[in-house]
Parts: structure tokens; sequence; C-alpha cells
């Protein structure tokens, strides 16, 4: 029988919900799962609801679903929150000492939740308290694993002779993972070994750690041996990382020659330039170490202007930004069009509008991105589908900025980026680094910066190169780059500049702008990281012989209009799936293709989507019961 | 080979108004550029919005006219990945002071090790004349349809709160006396700022010129004489010499009292000088070792196109 399981952490902000998800991964990873998992968190240091929901399957993953089968909780919140997630025979191993606990006990249980949870509980006739909503459980054929924390804290302190541990709560995460390792009949020794890398620098609390998940994980195995589930350990597939998902933009702008970051703090843009910071001197093979600058700006405009300065150099340079400190940027992305300075900002959509949701998912940026700032300019909109994909999306970002000398905004989104999945090694070797007409010598001394080419794109010189001087200005310009407000050299100036938008769609690799997983009768259209849940969603299906066809678009802008038209000829029903509210893709679909979509699948909640709930919705417009926007809601 | 002045100047057509003080700024930054012999692709100005943002077009070195507000954070980028290049930005006191003020500050903590310039004369020129952020609270300009309302901000006062390690300021009447600033200014060691008082001959008729020579005065005193004096000529010592609290106070609130006086004596001089400071990039040599010789835009990326950084350990340590 294949595995395919859904483990549950939950608990307070600041409780170690992240670190108990992280230990469960690893463990999973190495005993050769594949591993999806999502976190979700509050705009909050402590004490708000956070959760980790990992997939551990046996086969290749890229998505969660609904229903979760071991869910494990320290705190009452996680279980008046989840407790309907558990399927029928799965299991909630919890702190009963928590069993009266009412929802007027928990202070951040908000109101508008509180009610739909008394309507749900008063329609059963069940209290409103941890008990109550355990007995629910109970008749939904959930097995209840109850643990006192406290007691294994006291018998740890008596066995280990240290009564210190006895108000150890911190280690309620270890002891609620060790707890579920030994319910699923896992084997300890790599449990061990995660503790000891996650707390490498921290030998004492290691060892305190140790001791913790050593007894809880005898607790289990000696008292849970009822369940029906278990993860014993699959066939390794080699090279697998076990990575976040910004891991993929950032490993990549090391390898393709990012050699300067300006940022500004942002949910979830930051984690990237943090990620980038600690691992700023770079091994070069043959050259002595190189580098990245990572400068903190004093704002995102400065985090542009920075870069744009950067990258007037020569150097690569790019930022990381989400949706308020991108609109900051819009002026400068302007200036970068007109001077044609190739630069790079990768762009991790939250939910808006302005704060929005502002750690939480969407996709509600991609029209702003291809509409960012005044006036028209060419610039590249590019999104990528998932990690392994950013990786080489990254690259070729770069690549794209230099040869068409353009600014590219690389779509990424909070699900994405915080999601922490297994996947294939990146591969450097697959890479290459195209820096197009930047010139590193100059002989006569008559450069011109915007001078007309047959194909539009003029050589560039850099700060610094003999007979390289230019001149830049945001006005419009004449071949040297000084101000000229000329009506017939605007004319040949903006043809120059718009002239691009063309060449990028005719230049850039086909499968590098749209990817098909195959096109049917009825056919998804969609962008960016539902690429996960939709081919998950398609699996499903498949496995009912229903074939539902696929079109991932990479390239958003310009829109690969021919490619598409000729992509999609045979599908005859058309959905458009989008973590966004006026499924801004089919806004330019339409635009672009003159034909309609006819079913939209769309999630604005600020969580992500699940294969289930996609699958769901597909099956109901295939038998033709599905309402024209079919509303995602999954997920607390 | 030695350039002369006239390699330094552009063919460009310059369109400021007959009289403009900024034609001054100009001709001083030209002449500090050749006395220094500086390479014309050594050098780069970074300039703002503005008839002062039109500076980078005249001179015949690099030339990033930028946003408004922007310049500095453009020619810190520049500098920190080229710390080779000379950089002088240059921008309006509304540029700089207004929609800019927050660069302004953040670069004093920076410290960058390049030249700011600002032309200072109390209105938005370009957009006919509102007033400015260092025009003082109840005066009008001509083209001001009431008394300003606001507070004036103090360029000298705020740069030396704000960290930047040499702070001066000259008049752009003064051509010899601004080129010797200028020239102090890209050879200071640090982010140096300039205050440059710069009449706006259409439409500030209360700075005018005849203002600064002090013309209004000659009644007052039976010698006309100018509004404008010089640190240097007092024995006025602006240097930090030793790193202690009681030098570093003294040189700041000296300063600062220096920056206040205005009216009918006006300094104008370097009224803050340290050297004592780590720049920027210094301070990125403590995690980047070799930063200063392998800066971002020296570096090697790639072979035959292909990609020399090597992340294998890294990948590694991802490795489950």
């Amino acid at each position: 029988m294949s595995t395919d399981i859904t483990w549950l952490i939950g608990g307070p902000q600041g409780s170690g919900v992240e670190t108990g998800a992280n230990i469960f991964s690893r463990v999973c990873a190495e005993m050769g799962y594949q591993v999806f998992g999502k976190r979700e968190f509050y705009s909050n240091i402590k004490g708000e609801h956070s959760y980790f929901a990992v997939r551990v399957a046996d086969k290749k993953i890229h998505s969660n679903l609904n229903d979760v089968t071991v869910m494990v909780s320290f705190d009452a919140e996680t279980i008046f929150r989840h407790y309907n997630e558990v399927m029928s025979g799965g299991a909630m191993i919890y702190d009963s000492d928590l069993e009266n606990t009412t929802t007027d006990d928990v202070p951040t249980l908000n109101q508008i939740f509180k009610s739909r949870l008394h309507k749900e509980l008063e329609a059963k006739n069940k209290p409103f308290t941890i008990s109550g909503v355990l007995e629910t459980a109970k008749e939904n054929g959930v097995n209840l694993y109850p643990v006192s924390f406290r007691d294994i804290l006291s018998k740890l302190a008596d066995e280990t002779g240290n009564p210190k541990l006895k108000a150890l709560i911190r280690m309620f995460n270890v002891i609620g993972v060790s707890l579920s390792l030994g319910l699923l009949k896992m084997p300890p020794d790599s449990l061990f070994k995660s503790i000891e890398n996650i707390f490498s620098k921290k030998p004492k609390i290691a060892e305190i750690n140790k001791q913790a998940a050593n007894h809880s994980y005898n607790f289990a195995t000696a008292k849970f041996n009822d369940f029906n589930y278990s993860l014993p350990g699959t066939k390794k597939e080699p090279h697998t990382l076990l990575v976040q998902g910004h891991l993929g933009a950032a490993i990549g702008k090391m390898v393709c020659g990012c050699r300067f970051q300006s940022y500004y703090p942002i949910t979830p843009a930051s984690d990237e330039c943090v990620f980038l910071e600690q691992h700023q001197i770079l091994e070069i093979d043959g050259d002595r170490p190189g580098s990245t600058a990572i400068i903190q700006t004093e704002d995102e405009i400065s985090a542009i202007g920075m870069m744009i300065g950067s990258a007037l150099t020569g150097t690569r340079s790019a930022t990381c930004t989400s949706g308020p400190g991108f609109s900051l940027m819009a002026e400068a992305i302007g200036w970068a069009g007109i001077n044609e300075v190739p630069i790079v900002i990768t762009l991790y959509q939250r939910s808006g509008p302005s704060t929005g949701l502002p750690t939480r998912h969407g996709q509600d940026d991609l029209l702003f991105a291809i509409n960012s700032s005044h006036g028209e300019f060419p610039k590249i909109v590019y999104a990528s589908g998932d990690i392994e994909e950013s990786f080489y999306d990254t690259c070729n970002c770069f690549n794209y900025s230099d040869v068409f000398q353009v600014p590219v905004i690389h779509m990424m989104d909070k699900f994405l980026s915080s999601s922490v999945v297994t996947c294939k090694r990146f591969d450097p070797s697959k890479v290459t680094i195209d820096r197009g007409k930047l010139l590193e010598k100059i002989d006569d001394n008559d450069y011109k910066r915007f001078a007309f080419t047959d194909d539009g794109i003029s050589p560039r010189s850099k700060l610094g190169l003999e007979n390289g001087v230019f001149w830049n200005t945001g006005d419009e310009r004449d071949e040297y780059g000084h101000i000229s407000e000329d009506p017939i050299e605007r004319i040949q100036m903006m043809d120059k500049r718009m002239s691009r938008l063309e060449l990028i769609a005719k230049k850039i690799p086909k499968e590098e702008q749209v990817v098909s997983f195959g096109v049917h009768d009825f056919t998804i259209i969609s962008w960016g990281s539902t690429k996960g849940p939709i081919i998950d969603a398609l699996e499903m299906l498949k496995k009912e012989n229903i074939d539902i066809g696929f079109v991932q678009f990479k390239l958003l802008h310009p829109f690969p209009t021919d490619y598409a038209e000729s992509l999609l000829k045979d599908a005859k029903t058309i959905i458009d799936i989008e973590s966004n509210h006026t499924a801004q893709l089919s806004q330019i679909f339409k635009q672009n293709l003159s034909r309609d979509v006819d079913y939209f699948i769309l999630k604005y909640t600020g969580r992500g989507m699940t294969s289930t709930e996609i699958y769901d919705s597909l099956k109901k417009i295939i038998e033709n019961k599905a309402s024209k926007r079919e509303i995602l809601k999954h997920g607390a | 080979m030695a350039l002369k002045l006239s390699d330094y100047k552009t063919d460009v057509h310059n369109d400021w108004c007959p009289g403009c003080g900024d034609f001054g700024i100009v001709n001083a930054i030209q002449m500090a550029l050749a006395e220094m012999n500086i390479p014309r692709d050594k050098a780069a100005i970074f300039s703002g919005i503005g008839c002062s943002g039109k500076t980078s077009h005249f001179i015949n070195v690099y030339g990033i006219h930028t946003l408004h507000g922007r310049v500095l954070t453009f020619a810190q980028g520049a500098k920190i990945a080229n710390p080779d290049m000379t950089i002088v930005a240059a921008g309006g006191d509304g540029d700089g002071l207004g929609i800019g003020a927050g660069h302004f500050v953040a670069a004093g903590r920076r410290d960058v090790n390049m030249t700011y310039i600002i032309f200072d004369n109390g209105v938005y020129g370009l957009t006919k004349g509102q007033a400015s952020p260092t025009l003082k609270l109840g005066e009008q300009t001509k083209s001001l349809a009431s008394p300003n309302t606001n507070y004036d901000v103090n360029p000298i006062g705020l740069a030396v709160a704000s960290g930047f390690t040499f702070v001066a300021r000259g008049y752009s009447y003064d051509i010899k006396h601004l080129k010797d600033l200028i020239k102090a200014a890209i050879q200071h060691k640090g982010l140096a700022f300039l205050d440059v008082l710069q009449p706006c001959p259409t439409y500030n008729d209360i700075n005018t010129r005849d203002w600064y020579a002090g013309v209004d005065m000659v009644e007052e005193a039976q010698k006309r004489h100018s509004r404008i004096y010089k640190l240097e000529d007092i024995g006025f010592e602006p240097t930090v010499h030793f790193n202690e609290e009681s030098e570093l106070n003294e040189k700041l609130s000296q300063a600062l009292i220096k920056s206040l006086e205005w009216g009918n004596k006006i300094p104008i001089g370097i009224f803050y000088k340290n050297e004592l400071i780590s720049r920027y990039g210094e301070r990125l040599t403590d995690t980047i070792p070799n930063f200063l010789e392998n800066p971002p835009a020296k570096q090697r990326i790639s072979s035959n196109g292909k990609p020399i950084t090597n992340v294998s350990k890294l990948l590694d340590s991802f490795e489950v």
C-alpha cells in the first residue's frame, strides 16, 4: 500500500511549532519520503496561532491535502481550530490537561471564529470546551491520544534527577514530535540526529531535548499501539534536498552571479536576503572568494535606487520585496526601463490591498507588476511555479534582463516561499550566463549608450570603463543619453525601446514561456505556485480515468499570445485557477487571445490551495454542477 | 596625459536662466575634477530632479540624472559596487531635504565615501517658484500667494546630526572657494556634504546675489560688506583630531551653533570634519574580508558562459 499521510502541528507563535515541524520533516525526508510542508502564521511575534501541515508520501507530491492524518497539539487553540480537519481513522495527540478549557479561556480565538465553532458544537449538543470538541472528533472516527505533557516533564525530571526540567514547557514541541514518531512507528535514530542538527550550537539544550524525545517516544510506542498508519521508511531518491521556498531564488542568485542585493525588511521577502547575507562569502572556481553585498536600506525606494546604481557598474544586481514595498519601487522601475538598465526584482506576493494579510499568501499583483510605473516601456514579468523551477528561473531572469536590457519582475509568492519541501538537487551545470551586449572594452571615443541598432538593443557600457562615458536621464534622450524633446527622436527612441517586447517573445525559448502538461477538452490555465496543487489534483483525477489538461504560464509579460493560442486550440473548456479575486491571468488571456475563460477556481483567503479543493471543484465542473466562479475556502 | 578644464565640459546647451547661481557650481565641479586630474571614466555625477538635475549633462564624465529625491540612493549603490569611482551627487534643496530627506539622514548613517552637493536656493525653480524646505517661515518669495507657512530645515545641522563626516557650505558666486571646498569634499574619506547657497534670480527675490553681497545693509554701515564670511578667516577649527567623546562633542556642537547663524552674518567653509569614523565599505570588510579589493563590479561570475560560483557544499548541507 502506498503511503500518503498528513501530519499537523499547531501552537502559539514562538512556542517552537516551526522547529517541531522542521524536525519531523527532516526525519521523514531522511527516511526516504517526499515531503510537502505548509507553514501558516499570523502577523505577530508571540502568542497567536501558527501551524505547520506536513504531507509525507512515498511518491512525488507537490501540495497539501485537506485531510489531516495525525494532529499533534500542545495548546487548546490548535484543537479548536483544526479538530474538524482530522480524518476518520486519523489521530489526535493532545495535552490531556486541557480537556476542561473553554473557548472563552483562549483569548486569541477571534469572535467570528468562536461563533462559527459554537454553532457547530451546538448542533451536536456539545459543550464549548475541548472535551466537547474531542467528543465530536471521536464521533467523526478520530482516535484520541491524550497525554499529559506536564506529566512527561515531571517523569523526565525524576528520571534524570534534574528538577528544572519540570518547568521546561519550551520542549512541548519536541515532546509532540516524538510522540508522533512513536505513534507512527518510525525509528527514533533520525529523530535524535535531527535534534542534534537543529541544536548543533547548543549541545546542552540538544542533550535535554534528546532525553525528552527519548522519553516521549518510548511513552508513545508503549501506549499507542492501535493506530493503523505508520511510516516505516521507503527507498530514498538520490540527490534530494529538503529546502524552504525562498532558497531557490537565493541560491539561483549566487550561482548566476548576482553580487549586489539591496532590500528593506518585509514579510515574506526578507527571508531570502537573510539567507543570502548568512552565506555572503562565495566559493569561486579558479579565483579568490567572491561575495554578495547585501545592503539593508532605509526603505524600498532606496533599495531599488541602490540596486540600479549598482547595476550601472555592470554588477548583476537585484532586490526582493513584497506588495507594499513593490508599490514604493514603482517610480524607479520606469527609470530603469527608460534607461535600459538590467535589474531583477524578486516579488514575493502576499495578500493585499494595502497591508492586507501581511503573512498570508496571494497572487494579487500580476496586473500591477505588468503595469507598474507610469508611462510605456518594456519589461518582463515572469512567474515560477515551484521551488526547483525558481532556482533555474532566477538565473534565466538575470539573462533576460542583461540580454534585453529591461527590468525583470520575477513573481514568487508566500505559499511558494514558506513551504518546506523535498525536491531534486539544483544543478548549476544546467545554468548559463549570458550578459548580452555588456561591453568590457571600448576603443573609439564616440560611444553612444543609446545608439540605434538593427535589433533595438545598444551595446552597454558600465561605470568605470575606459572610453565608456555615457549619460542617463529619466527624461527622453538622444543616443548619448542627453535630454531631448525632439518629436522625431522621441518616436525613434520609443520605437527602439518598445520593439523589445516583440523581440522578447520571439527570443525566449518557448518552453521557458509556457509549460504544457497536456491539453484536453477541459484544460486549466494558471501561473505561479498553484502549479503544485493543480498537478496533484490532476493526478487524483487521472486515477479515475479523467484527463484534464494544464497549461502553466511563466512569461506573463510580454504575453506569449501565439504560442498559447497554438497550445490551447483543442481545448474546449478553459478553467482559470488563481489565488486572487479578479482572475487576473484570465484578463490578460482574454485581452490577448480574444477568448473567454469558462470557469474560474479562485481563492483569496490568504491560504494556499490544496489539491483536494482543486480536485473537488474540477469534479463539479466536469459534472456540470459548478458555478462559474468556484471560490475555495479551506484552511485555518 | 593631463586633462584640461575644457575636457570636463560637454557641448550640451545649458538652459538655466541668465545669472543663475547653478553656473558657478557646475564650473566649480569641472575645475575641481580638472585640478585633481580625475580620469573622465573614473568619475560620475549623479543628479536629482529640477534645474540642478541637469548638472550631470554639462559635465563630461559619467552623468546619471536620476529621480526626484533619490539621487543619494543611486549614487551610494554605484559607489558600493565600484569603489574606484569618484562620485559626486548633486541636487536641489527640495530634492534632498524635502522629498529626499529620509535618504539624506540614512546616507549620513552609512558614510559611503562620496560627495553630496545641495543647490540651496529656497525655491522650487523648475515648477515656478514654490517654497522649498530651506525657505524661512513667513518669507514670501515673488511667486508665492502667501507667506511660507513652514519652518525651514537647517541643512548643516541636519547633516551633522545625521552623521555626515564632512559638512561644509559654499557660495556659488565665490567659485574659487567653492572649487576648493569641492576638492576637499572629494578628498575627504567618507560622506561629504556641501550646502551651496545659490541665488535663484527668477523666483527668489529675497536671497538674491545683492542680498548676499549686503547691498541692502549699506545704510546701516559706513562701508558695504558682504553677509557672507569664511569660517577659516575667523580661525574656526572644524576637524575632529582624536577619538574622544569630549573632542567629538565640542566639534559637533560648535558646528551646530555655527549652522544657526543667518541674517547679517552667514558663514561658509568647513563646519565639521571627522575622518576617524570607518566608512561603509570598510565596515563591510568585517563580514567580507576582501570586499575592497574584490567589490561587486570587479568580480568574475562566469567562464565561457557557465557559472563559476561553487555552491556544492551549500547544496550538500540541504541534501537528505
